[in-house]
């Protein structure tokens, strides 16, 4: 093993015996966003877009964002390993495969209409 | 060899300390993986539903308690705070703080599911539980929805989204019924002072569950309680 690698070596175990302790102001920063987050949420819900669809939109884009925040600071996946970073992008992207194939067929039938009708 | 291995959490089929809890803190994710699977198809199912009766989800969804559920979002989320904050004071050792800060987020949960029972007890004394005993004729779309055939596709489908509501609320306060005394067992072992800066993996796994119960209720929160009167 070369110097260098073993410093790298060392290096790791050092960060892996110390892991990151996340300040309690980010801690409090995410909480306060998460509270505003919900506010805009019930609001938004009361303002007329003009389409349903962009209510919807609005409220899911607040609602992955703030599920965002809990999960890279509340969960600390921020500061995770590659390999829970690698479970937690496996999890979402199963959802995502889930969600993509079952609207893939619900959410369009009738987009062609009943042939002869 | 590292002096974490003389530590008594330490269990000898790992290399050291924090190979034993990066493989517990993997084996959680593995777990909320399956969970939001589990959760998923749930809100498949929703989306499925309300795409197809969106007046039925709309009129519905104007019978739950937007206040109580707001109010219920705050909670939790605070709880989560709380949560993270056990977390903090676990890697930092102190044993008094720990404690504190799990039975705040006890405190806090519960919180959560006494509104929840409120807002429970409310549907049943409104007959707007799915079954025999449901009433769908006050939640007002004679006013609104002029055909009486339609009208009456929409009263039928309103007891999909009860279903819905119930059960996706449902599995969620599950999951926190499930979650408060797990968390009391570990804030008796953090008490017993079992956890310090070198292992608290059962501290951050509890936090992890917790917090996933939370971005479950982000979602539920808008999906169910603001429903946009689809046009």
């Amino acid at each position: 093993m070369t110097d260098h690698a073993a410093a790298a070596d060392h290096a790791e175990a050092h960060e892996h015996a110390h892991p990151h302790i996340v300040p309690v102001r980010t801690y409090i920063l995410v909480f306060l966003a998460l509270m505003v987050g919900t506010a805009i949420t019930v609001g938004a819900s009361y303002v007329d877009f003009g389409h349903s669809y962009l209510n919807n939109l609005v409220a899911l884009l607040i609602a992955f964002t703030k599920a965002t925040l809990v999960v890279l600071f509340f969960m600390h996946v921020k500061y995770s390993s590659k390999v829970t970073q690698l479970a937690v992008g496996s999890g979402f992207a199963f959802l995502v495969i889930l969600f993509f194939f079952t609207f893939a067929d619900y959410l369009t039938r009738g987009w062609l209409g009943t042939p002869g009708s | 060899m590292s002096s974490s291995t003389h530590h008594p959490a330490y269990v000898h089929h790992f290399e050291n300390l924090s190979e034993q809890k990066e493989a517990a803190t993997f084996g959680m994710w593995v777990f909320i993986a399956q969970e939001v699977l589990f959760f998923g198809g749930l809100f498949a199912a929703y989306a499925i539903y309300r795409n197809l009766h969106p007046e039925a989800f709309y009129f519905g969804s104007h019978h739950l308690n937007i206040p109580l559920g707001a109010a219920n979002t705050a909670v939790l989320i605070f709880s989560s705070l709380t949560m993270a904050l056990a977390v903090h004071a676990a890697a930092l050792g102190k044993r008094q703080q720990i404690v504190g800060w799990l039975l705040a987020t006890v405190f806090l949960g519960s919180v959560f599911l006494g509104v929840k029972v409120v807002e429970y007890k409310e549907k049943f004394d409104h007959h707007l539980v799915p079954g025999a005993s449901f009433q769908a004729g006050q939640l007002g779309m004679a006013e609104h929805i002029a055909d009486p055939v339609l009208r009456g596709k929409a009263e039928r489908a309103s007891q999909i989204y009860f279903s819905l509501y119930f059960s996706m609320t449902g599995l969620h306060a599950l999951h926190m019924i499930i979650g408060v005394p797990l968390i009391l067992w570990i804030a008796a072992r953090a008490w017993l002072g079992q956890f310090g800066p070198e292992y608290h993996s059962p501290v951050e796994i509890i936090g992890l569950y917790w917090h996933f119960v939370d971005i479950i209720w982000i979602f539920l929160f808008p999906l169910l309680y603001l429903i946009p009167k689809p046009h």
